[in-house]
C-alpha cells in the first residue's frame, strides 16, 4: 500500500508541473507590457522594477518559467501588491477558511447524496424515489449563489436562526458552536448541487449493482433486504461512486467561490475574485497554483480510497 | 428519428421542459420588438419600486431601472452567451478530439495529456485565471467558460472517434486514396455530430450557469449592460431591504436551467436503449406473485414439491411464458436432475421456488412450491427469508459473478450463517474453515482471507457449495454448478455433492444441460422443453430408453467415449420463442416423427409407473435410442 501511494504521488509530479505550465501560459496571454498591466493602478516604478526582476520578464519565455517555478519551489510566490504581503502567507491563511467550508460541504454532499441515492434506488418508482428525484432536479438547477441569498433572506433575516454572514462574529468568543452556526447555511448552500449529482449517480450505480448475480446470491443466503441494500449493493456501488466524489470535490471547491462571496466567508475564493478585480495577478497566480495542487493531492487520496475498497485494483 | 421524438414526447416532464425553454427563447428573441422601457435609463426618484407598480410590472432596481425590461434583455444576453460558449467549446473540443482520436499514437498521447492537465483543475480556478489574464468583461468570461469546457468535449469526442477510425468504411476511404482531411470531413465528422449535439444539450445549462456565476462575481458583463448573473450580483447589496430585485433574476436562471435539465434528461433517456426495455429496473426482494387460481394442494410426494408452477416475464406489452406448468418433487437424500437446452425454463423453475426470479420483469402467475407441506410462493417475505439459505439453499452457475467481489470469502461464509443465527467472531471463523474443509479446499485457514478473484474457478465453486452448506440445509438447488468448470474439476465438484448427499441426507435438485452429469449424480431426471417437463423418470430408465423424441435427440448430442466415429448430432432448428408458443407440442417443428395431431392441442404428461412422457407418439420402448 505504501508503495502504491508513493507511486501515485510520483505520478502527480508531471500533473503538478503541467498545472504550473498552464497557469504560466495563461498569464503570458496578458496583453501589452505585462508588468504595468499586472500592477495597473498600483504601479510605482519600484514595483514595476521588482516585478520585472521577480518574473524575469526581460528574459525569454522558457527562462521566465523556470525562474518562476524555481522561486515557487523555494516558497517564494512573490508579494501581493494590493495587500503588500507575501502571497504564500495570504493564500495559506485564506485557504484554511475555504477548507472548513468546502470540507464540510463535501462531507454533507457525500453522506446525503449517497444516502438519497440508495433510498431512491431501493424504492425505485416509489414515493420516496419520486420525491428525491424531484428534489435532486431542483438542487442541480438552482444556482448556488441564488440559493444562498434566499437562505439568508429566510433563515437569517426572517427566522433569525443563523447569522447573516461571515465566519466569526466581529465581537465575542470564537468557539466551535459559534463556527457551526456561521457555517451551517453556507455549507448547505454549497453542498446542494453536488448532493444532487451524487444522489443521481448513486441511484443509477445502485440500480446497476442490484441486478448483479451476487445480489441474488445474498438474497438466496437469506440476508435481510436492508443488508442486501446497504452492505452488498452499496459496497459494490461505491466503486462507481467514489470517482464521482473526487470530481465533485472539485465542483465543491469551485462553488465555494460563489458561496464565499454571498456569505462574506473569508476564504481563498473571495480573495481570488478581489485580486482579479484589483489586478493583483501574483496573488491570483499563487492562489490558483496552490489550490490546484491541493486538489491533485486530494484526488490521489480518492484513488487510494478506491484501492482500499476494491481489492481487484493492483496496488 | 420520429420514434425518438415520440419517446421524448411521452416523457411529460421533458416535454414540459422543452415547452418552457422554447417560450423563454422566443421571448428573448422577441425582446427588441416588445414595447419595453429602456433597460438602461436610470430614474433614482423611482428606485426600488415594488412589483406591480404602475408602469413597472416587476418593479424597479436600485437605480430606478425597469426590472421587467432588464430581466428580458438580461435573459437574452445570458442565453446568447451560454449558447455561444457551448458552441465554441463544442467546436474546439470536437476538433481536438477528432484529431487526437483519428491520428492516434503520439499526437493522441500529447493532446490527451494536455487535456488531462486541464481537467486536473477545479474548473473555476482555470476560468478565474483566464479572466485574471484577460481582464473582467462579458466576452472574456465567455472565453473562460468555453475554454474550461473544451477538455470535456475533447475527451468525449476522442473516444467516439477512436471507435470510428478503425471501422471498415474508413479503411475503404483510405484505400480509395482520400486525404486525411477528406476522410475526417466526409467520414468521421457526420458520425460524431450527433454525439456533439447530445453533449452540448447536456452541458448548455451548465454553461449558462457558469457565465451567470462569473457575472455575479462582477467578472462578466460590466455595467450598465446586464445579464442575469450581474443583475443578481448588483441586487445582492439590497437583498435584505428589497428582495424582489434579487428574486426576479434568480428565478429566471432557475427556470432556464431547470427546463434545460428536464429536456436533457428526456433526451438521454430516449437515447439510452437500456432504459427503454426497462432493464434498469431494480429486482425486488422476492419475485412478484400474481396467481389467478388457487394452486393444487401438496401431494406429500416429497420434501420439496413444485406443483403446476407458472412463471412469466412481462416486458412492456409482451409476455414470455418461461415456465408453463411444471410439476416436480424431490425426497430426502434424493437427487433430481433437470435437463434441457438454454432457455428451456429450468433455471427459472429453480429460482421461482424461493422467489429469486428478478422481478420486474418476472411474475409467478400460478402454482405452488411446497417445502415440508407449506407453500413458499406467496409466503410472506419474512418467512421466505427465513427459509432461504437455512432450509433450502442455492448453488449458482458462475461463481465469479455470484460471489461478492469486494468481500473475503470467509466473511461471505460467515454472513451466510449470521443471516440465520448469531455467531461470534472466532466461532464464525472456525465454522468457515470447517465448511471450506468439507468441500476439500486445501489450506482453508489461509483461504478464508482470499477475495473471490484470487481463487480459481473450481475453488470459487467449492466456496459456493460451502456457502450453500453453511446452515445444514435440507434441500440444495444447484443451478448448473459445473458448467463453467473444466472436466476434471467438474468431476471433483460432483463427487463432493454426491458425498454430501449421502452423508447428510440432502435433497438435491440439479440443473444441467449435460446428460453425462445426470448419469453420474441423479436418481431421477426431468427433461424440460419450452417451459414444460416433457419426460420424467428414473435416470437409468431414461438413459436406457428415452420415450420423448426430444430426449432421444438430446442424448444423441452427447459424444460417447470410445465411439470415436459417431458424429455429433445437433438438433436442427431452435426452441420456440416463449412469447409465442404453438398450440400443440412445442417440439413439433423440430421433431422427425411429427404428425398432424401433434399440432392440434396441448398434450398431457402421461404417467406409467415411474415414467412420464408428454408425447402422442413416444419412441417405442423396445427401440434403442442410440443406434
Amino acid at each position: 500500500m505504501t508503495g502504491y501511494i508513493l507511486k501515485r504521488l510520483l505520478s502527480a509530479v508531471p500533473v503538478l508541473i503541467g498545472i504550473t505550465v498552464i497557469v504560466f501560459l495563461i498569464m503570458a496571454l496578458i496583453p501589452g507590457d505585462p508588468a504595468t498591466a499586472i500592477l495597473g493602478s498600483y504601479a510605482t516604478p519600484e514595483n514595476v522594477a521588482k516585478l520585472n526582476r521577480d518574473l524575469g520578464l526581460d528574459k525569454p519565455l522558457v527562462q521566465q518559467y523556470f525562474i518562476w517555478l524555481g522561486n515557487m519551489l523555494q516558497g517564494d510566490f512573490g508579494t501581493s501588491f494590493a495587500l503588500n504581503r507575501p502571497v504564500l502567507d495570504e493564500v495559506l491563511e485564506r485557504f484554511g477558511a475555504t477548507l472548513v467550508l468546502a470540507g464540510t460541504a463535501f462531507v454533507l454532499c457525500a453522506v446525503l447524496g449517497v444516502a438519497a441515492g440508495v433510498v431512491s434506488a431501493a424504492n425505485q418508482y416509489g414515493l420516496a424515489d419520486k420525491a428525491i428525484t424531484f428534489a435532486v432536479l431542483l438542487g442541480i438547477s438552482i444556482p448556488s449563489f441564488f440559493l444562498g441569498m434566499m437562505m439568508i433572506l429566510l433563515f437569517a433575516v426572517n427566522l433569525r436562526w443563523f447569522p447573516v454572514s461571515g465566519m466569526w462574529p466581529i465581537y465575542g468568543a470564537r468557539s466551535l458552536s459559534v463556527l457551526l452556526t456561521h457555517l451551517a447555511m453556507p455549507a448547505f448552500a454549497l453542498a446542494v448541487v453536488a448532493t444532487g449529482v451524487v444522489a443521481r449517480l448513486s441511484r443509477s450505480a445502485m440500480l446497476e449493482v442490484l441486478r448483479q448475480d451476487f445480489i441474488r446470491t445474498a438474497r438466496a443466503k437469506g440476508v435481510s433486504e436492508r443488508g442486501v441494500i446497504w452492505r452488498h449493493a452499496l459496497k459494490a456501488a461505491m466503486v462507481a461512486i467514489i470517482p464521482v466524489l473526487g470530481i465533485q470535490a472539485g465542483f465543491v471547491l469551485s462553488g465555494a467561490v460563489y458561496i464565499e462571496m454571498v456569505f462574506q466567508w473569508p476564504g481563498v475564493g473571495r480573495m481570488l475574485v478581489d485580486a482579479i478585480l484589483k489586478r493583483d495577478i501574483l496573488l491570483v497566480q499563487g492562489g490558483v497554483v496552490l489550490v490546484a495542487a491541493c486538489y491533485v493531492l486530494f484526488n490521489i487520496a480518492v484513488d487510494v480510497a478506491q484501492s482500499l475498497l476494491d481489492p481487484r485494483i493492483k496496488t | 428519428m420520429t420514434a425518438f421524438v415520440a419517446l421524448l414526447a411521452r416523457n411529460r416532464l421533458a416535454l414540459a421542459g422543452g415547452v418552457v425553454l422554447v417560450c423563454v427563447v422566443l421571448l428573448a428573441l422577441a425582446v427588441p420588438v416588445l414595447p419595453l422601457a429602456d433597460p438602461d435609463v436610470t430614474n433614482t426618484a423611482q428606485r426600488f419600486q415594488p412589483p406591480l407598480s404602475p408602469g413597472a410590472l416587476l418593479g424597479t432596481d436600485h437605480l430606478g431601472r425597469d426590472l421587467l425590461s432588464r430581466l428580458l434583455w438580461g435573459t437574452r444576453l445570458s442565453l446568447a452567451v451560454g449558447f455561444a460558449a457551448a458552441i465554441a467549446a463544442a467546436t474546439i473540443g470536437a476538433a481536438i478530439g477528432i484529431v487526437a482520436g483519428f491520428y492516434g499514437g503520439r499526437t493522441d498521447n500529447i493532446i490527451m495529456r494536455g487535456v488531462d492537465m486541464l481537467m486536473a483543475f477545479p474548473y473555476i480556478l482555470l476560468a478565474l485565471a483566464i479572466v485574471a489574464a484577460l481582464g473582467p468583461g462579458l466576452f472574456n468570461a465567455l472565453i473562460a467558460v468555453a475554454a474550461v469546457n473544451v477538455p470535456f468535449f475533447a475527451r468525449n469526442i476522442r473516444g467516439i472517434t477512436v471507435g470510428i477510425a478503425h471501422k471498415e468504411f474508413v479503411d475503404a476511404a483510405r484505400l480509395a486514396g482520400l486525404s486525411n482531411r477528406r476522410i475526417i470531413l466526409s467520414e468521421i465528422l457526420p458520425n460524431v455530430i450527433p454525439v456533439i449535439v447530445i453533449a452540448m444539450s447536456t452541458t448548455i445549462g451548465w454553461m449558462i450557469l457558469e457565465t451567470a456565476g462569473l457575472s455575479f462575481l462582477g467578472l462578466g458583463s460590466q455595467p450598465p449592460q446586464a445579464d442575469l448573473g450581474s443583475m443578481l450580483g448588483e441586487a445582492r447589496s439590497a437583498l435584505i431591504t428589497n428582495p424582489h430585485t434579487s428574486i426576479v433574476p434568480g428565478v429566471m436562471i432557475l427556470i432556464i436551467v431547470m427546463s434545460i435539465n428536464l429536456l436533457g434528461d428526456g433526451v438521454r433517456d430516449a437515447l439510452d436503449p437500456r432504459l427503454k426495455s426497462g432493464a434498469l429496473s431494480r429486482p425486488m426482494a422476492a419475485t412478484r406473485v400474481d396467481r389467478a387460481q388457487t394452486p393444487p394442494p401438496p401431494s406429500g410426494a416429497g420434501l420439496l414439491e413444485v406443483a403446476a408452477l407458472e412463471t412469466q416475464f412481462h416486458v412492456r406489452n409482451r409476455v414470455y411464458r418461461a415456465v408453463g406448468g411444471v410439476d416436480l418433487h424431490v425426497r430426502k437424500g434424493e437427487c433430481l436432475g433437470i435437463i434441457g437446452e438454454s432457455g428451456s425454463g429450468k433455471s427459472v423453475t429453480a429460482l421461482s421456488i424461493m422467489g429469486l426470479v428478478a422481478s420486474p420483469p418476472g411474475v409467478i402467475t400460478g402454482g405452488a412450491a411446497y417445502y415440508d407441506g407449506h407453500d413458499l410462493i406467496g409466503a410472506p417475505y419474512g418467512r421466505l427469508r427465513d427459509i432461504r439459505g437455512r432450509s433450502v439453499s442455492y448453488i449458482f452457475q458462475d461463481p465469479l459473478s455470484t460471489l461478492h467481489p469486494l468481500y473475503r470469502v470467509g466473511d461471505q461464509l460467515i454472513e451466510a450463517i449470521r443471516a440465520h443465527r448469531p455467531i461470534g467472531r472466532a466461532a464464525g471463523r472456525a465454522k468457515a474453515v470447517e465448511l471450506l474443509r468439507a468441500v476439500r479446499i486445501p489450506n482453508p485457514e489461509k483461504r478464508i482471507t482470499d477475495f473471490p478473484h484470487e481463487m480459481s474457478g473450481g475453488m470459487r465453486q467449492r466456496v459456493g457449495i460451502a456457502m450453500a452448506l453453511a446452515n445444514d440445509p435440507d434441500v440444495i438447488i444447484a443451478d448448473e454448478p459445473t458448467t463453467a468448470l473444466d472436466v476434471t474439476v467438474q468431476a471433483q465438484v460432483l463427487t463432493i455433492l454426491d458425498d454430501l448427499r449421502r452423508s447428510r441426507g440432502l435433497a438435491i435438485i440439479f440443473i444441467t444441460h449435460d446428460f453425462g452429469v445426470v448419469a453420474q449424480l441423479c436418481d431421477r431426471v426431468g427433461v424440460m422443453y419450452a417451459g414444460r417437463i416433457v419426460e420424467e423418470g428414473l435416470t437409468s430408465d431414461i438413459l436406457r430408453a428415452p420415450r420423448h423424441p426430444y430426449t432421444a435427440r438430446l442424448m444423441a448430442c452427447v459424444p460417447e467415449l470410445g465411439a470415436g466415429k459417431r458424429r455429433l448430432e445437433a438438433i436442427p432448428g431452435l426452441p420456440p420463442v416463449v412469447d409465442n408458443l404453438p398450440q400443440g407440442c412445442a417440439f413439433a417443428d423440430r421433431c422427425q416423427q411429427v404428425q398432424a395431431a401433434c399440432r392440434r392441442a396441448g398434450i398431457p404428461l402421461e404417467r406409467h409407473g415411474t415414467h412420464a412422457v408428454r408425447c402422442l407418439y413416444p419412441v417405442p420402448q423396445s427401440q434403442e435410442a442410440t443406434p
